[in-house]
């Protein structure tokens, strides 16, 4: 048995309303559940862990502040301690309340899912805010004492102009957000959005093309660091929950449709809310042996703008691969450690293809 | 046998127009096979050529008819096989001309015809399938007897499909084909018209004696290859194979030899006893080289031991199909096969496919050329990349073409011939509504997609045939095709000094839609020497990440590499370059024009 998992990611489905883009496991119009939910967390919480402090804990959805607040704060009282517990909100569901009880509960980071300023956008995502929200939200959240708070951004939205985006950057960077992850918009096959959206998003591919580019150079250039692919940060600011992840930890994961790594494990909880509450699990395994697990760790850690440290991952790699990724100038074997350039990096998922053995 | 009781014939006709009909209908009515065993069209045996409706091994049956021997030896049909056809056609006196009496005379016939009445063949012309509607018996005989300076009521009207006339036919050859005349008491000489492989008794020649008499277990030579073996057994087709113990001068049957190669007992040759050999060969032997050539490669690189034997297999039987190792960088393992002709080439793809189940790559076909080197000497080329850069001279082999065509579609053939570098011959009238057209045409320009050009533009009705006509100088180039810098081997190409930029465009702009964009800069480029004559870039891509990857989508996430990694592997490397399969697939396709 492997050192028990120092991560722990709490899953809280309820949304006002199912957003066309995504796919994540949400409930909608199951208000009634929120109670019985959070039992049946708790209930698989004690099961799974021996109530010891952890390094991270975050509670990720759906929309956990859409979660009736009394029975989100008996969750939040109810978790370990830990050095980071974030929680991911939606900006119109944050009050001055919310901000101050998530405070009070021991909160100490918020991501904030803006995805976009522009209101003809935001129906394009279906999203329930309007652009004001964020920035009260913003503020609501700062009043209550939070110091460490993530912004999320989407681009590549179908019918977002050059300007539209630089018009993102220039309000994201205006709050001044310790962190901000700008992830480009995947329009998942067979999904509503895509239906909607899939001729539109293909005639654009073409001009969308450097809009990565341009936001790895905006925020550079405002001085966030792009320590993750898809993540930028104030000094000192990396989300630690995902770092976890990307490190290639193990990482405990509860509720309906949670996913946990633990050593040679990876498991799923049932995505159906109704059997999770009456406390069914019905959790699919999958199986990692060690050269899965350091292939993992070779693609995760790739995201990150740090040095992988190779140690045991020699292995892992397909060192034909390597070699023309490094004469492609694509990335860097200093024997000890590998990097990606910068043109790497834009080209991530293409080079790991091509390093990974 | 009395060799005045003797009649060989065969019987010359176009596609569809009746022969294998014909030839089973005489052998229900020689009693030679049962109506029980009467398969449809007993004589062509391969499952292809049934389909395909052509006959490619020829065969011999034996039958009698009112106290004669009838030998029916059958030719193969098409252009490819005019080698094999002539040596059928000497292997007999007389020839059934077999016209359709709805369609006329066609290319091909004529063709064959011609061949017999070269080879002084008696011609018995048949107006065949006058139960048709639309048949004009007169109309036919008429065209029939112009060609051939005879009296049309000398033309037979028949239905091999009801039957009606065939015994007239049998008559006929009795009547007006003459008997052979060999020299029984010579020292005895056979033609070889053509062979067959039997997996348990080895190489089987179908043969035509001469003159003398051949006997069981003597031992016996081949003239022109010099190959020694004992005859195992002698025999005839009854339609199965009978064992005789003799075969005299005059009759037709099979030689069991024993050899296990194929192309040690060439069609053409003439066998002789050892014991009393032989001063004179037959006259006529051809060493048939190959005319087309193209790769064969597996699309399955694993499959390249399967296609090797499969090739094998296909030799034993198929003395005329070449093959070799080939390497290509771009196609991997596989092999530079040469063939007769274009239906050559089709027959032995479709075999290897078919027969042996393998998905095969085929490079454009090219024809064989000749090239004086920059520092002398000729050498012969059969594959475009071994096209020297640097040449003197180059020749390329022509055809003499024959095409008849309904008179209002004789521009279009003319059009067809200029576009195609043709050298008009002669233009004459079979009858007031068509036209004989002969044409002089580099082969390379018939090899792509002339067949099928010539079909479209002339609505279906011109029937085509070529001889080949020995080797011109051209002025030919090697176009070479350049991914990432790096020559693309199985792409290169030979073309007319004209054509080279409008084939270099074409395989340039198609590679670019094919080849999906990579982390760096594509040139693709067609050039002739060191001369870059077209060019375009597959632009290095931007971006290729997965937009964000956390703690419930690993799996995922390592599986859509592991799949990336894997499509990478299917990849054909061209230099740092990855290019899929379907790229060359596609490419190869529009050098083979649009073959269906």
């Amino acid at each position: 048995m492997s050192a028990p998992a120092r991560h722990l990611y709490v899953h809280l489905p309820f949304c006002a309303h199912r957003c066309g883009y995504c796919d994540f496991v949400t409930a909608t119009g199951r208000d009634h559940l929120h109670g019985a939910y959070v039992d049946a967390l708790l209930r698989e919480l004690r099961e799974e862990h021996d109530g010891s402090s952890l390094d991270t804990i975050f509670l990720g959805g759906g929309t956990p502040t859409y979660t009736a607040l009394p029975e989100l704060l008996r969750l939040l009282r109810a978790l370990p301690s830990a050095r980071e517990l974030t929680v991911e909100a939606n900006p119109e569901t944050v009050t001055p309340e919310l901000a101050r009880e998530l405070r009070g509960a021991g909160v100490d980071r918020v991501s904030l899912g803006a995805q976009t300023f522009q209101p003809h956008l935001l129906r394009v995502l279906e999203r329930q805010a309007a652009p004001t929200d964020v920035r009260r939200a913003f503020a609501h959240l700062r009043d209550a004492g939070f110091d460490n708070l993530s912004l999320d951004l989407i681009y590549g939205i179908p019918g977002q102009t050059p300007a539209d985006l630089a018009a993102d950057l220039a309000h994201a960077i205006a709050l001044g957000p310790e962190h901000i992850s700008a992830y480009e918009l995947e329009a998942k096959p067979g999904t509503r959005f895509t239906v909607a959206h899939g001729v539109e998003l293909e005639r654009q591919a073409e001009q969308m093309e450097d809009y990565f580019e341009r936001v790895v150079a905006v925020l550079t250039e405002a001085g966030y660091r792009w320590y993750e692919t898809a993540n930028f940060c104030r000094k000192g600011k990396r989300a630690e929950h995902n770092l976890g992840y990307w490190l290639g930890h193990d990482y405990l994961g509860i509720g309906v449709g949670a996913v946990s790594t633990l050593g040679q494990e990876r498991r799923r909880n049932t995505p159906k809310l109704a059997r999770y509450v009456e406390g069914h699990y019905d959790r699919e395994i999958e199986l990692l042996d060690d050269e899965t697990r350091a292939r993992e760790r070779v693609l995760l850690g790739l995201r990150l703008d740090e040095p992988l440290a190779l140690g045991d991952l020699r292995s892992a790699l397909d060192v034909e691969g390597l070699a023309r990724a490094e004469q492609l100038g694509l990335a860097v074997d200093r024997g000890e450690t590998l990097t990606l350039t910068r043109r790497g990096r834009f080209l991530g998922g293409a080079v790991t293809a091509e390093i990974l053995a | 046998m009395d060799q005045a009781r003797i009649r060989n014939f065969s019987i010359i006709a176009h596609i569809d127009h009746g022969k294998s009909t014909l030839a089973d209908r005489i052998l229900e009515l020689t009693e030679a096979v049962s109506a029980r065993e009467m398969r449809e069209q007993v004589l062509d045996t391969m499952e292809l050529e049934r389909e395909r409706g052509i006959t490619i091994k020829a065969q011999a049956v034996r039958v009698t008819w009112k106290g004669h021997e009838l030998n029916l030896i059958d030719t193969p049909g098409h252009v490819d096989f005019t080698y094999e056809v002539s040596r059928s056609l000497q292997a007999c006196e007389g020839a059934l001309l077999v016209v359709d009496a709805a369609q006329g005379i066609e290319a091909q016939t004529l063709a064959n015809a011609y061949l017999a009445i070269e080879n002084g063949l008696e011609i018995v012309p048949v107006a065949n399938k006058i139960d048709l509607p639309a048949a004009d018996p007169d109309g036919t005989a008429v065209e029939v007897a112009e060609l051939l300076g005879d009296d049309p009521a000398h033309v037979l009207r028949i239905s091999a499909k009801t039957g009606d006339g065939v015994a007239d036919v049998l008559d006929a050859i009795v009547e007006r084909v003459p008997p052979p005349e060999g020299d029984p008491d010579a020292p005895a000489r056979a033609l070889v018209f053509d062979s067959s492989y039997d997996q348990y008794r080895g190489v089987v020649a179908f043969v035509r004696v001469v003159d003398g008499t051949f006997s069981t277990r003597e031992g016996l030579r081949t003239m022109a290859t010099d190959t020694r073996f004992d005859a195992e057994e002698l025999g005839v087709f009854s339609p199965a194979m009978a064992p005789v113990e003799q075969l005299a001068a005059g009759e037709v049957g099979y030689v069991v030899t024993g050899l296990k190669d194929v192309s040690r007992l060439r069609v053409g040759d003439t066998l002789t006893t050892v014991r009393r050999p032989a001063e004179e060969a037959v006259p006529g032997y051809k060493d048939v080289k190959p005319m087309v050539f193209a790769g064969l490669f597996p699309t399955d690189s694993d499959d390249y031991p399967e296609l090797r034997d499969a090739l094998e297999r296909l030799k034993l039987n198929d003395a005329a199909l070449l093959y070799e190792p080939e390497t290509s960088q771009a196609l991997g393992f596989g092999f530079r096969c040469g063939f007769l002709g274009l239906l050559h080439m089709e027959i032995v793809r479709e075999r290897l496919e078919r027969e042996f189940d393998l998905d095969l790559l085929v490079t454009a076909p090219n024809v064989a050329y000749r090239v004086m080197k920059k520092n002398g000497g000729w050498i012969e080329v059969h594959n475009p990349a071994g096209f020297p850069r640097e040449i003197e001279e180059v020749e390329e082999p022509y055809v003499a073409a024959s095409i008849i065509v309904p008179k209002e579609h004789v521009g279009a053939v003319m059009e067809l011939n200029n576009d195609r570098r043709g050298t008009f011959g002669k233009l004459e009238y079979l009858s007031p509504e068509r036209v004989h057209l002969t044409y002089e045409l580099p082969l390379a320009e018939i090899v792509l997609d002339y067949y099928d050009q010539l079909k479209s533009r002339t609505r279906g009705y011109a029937s085509f045939d070529y001889d080949l006509a020995g080797f011109k100088p051209g002025h030919l180039v090697r176009v070479d095709v350049l991914v990432g810098g790096e020559p693309v081997d199985a792409l290169s190409l030979i073309v007319h000094r004209d054509f080279a930029y409008d084939r270099g465009r074409l395989l340039v702009d198609k590679l670019r839609e094919e080849i999906p964009r990579q982390m760096f800069d594509i040139a693709i480029q067609a050039a002739v020497g060191s001369r870059v004559i077209a060019r375009e870039t597959v632009k290095a891509k931007r971006k290729d990440v997965l937009a964000k990857c956390y703690g419930g989508d690993i799996s995922r996430k390592r599986k859509l590499l592991e799949k990336q990694k894997a499509g990478k592997k299917r990849m054909k490397q061209v230099g740092a370059v990855e290019v899929p399969q379907e790229a060359f697939l596609a490419v190869l396709n529009i050098g083979q024009g649009q073959r269906s």
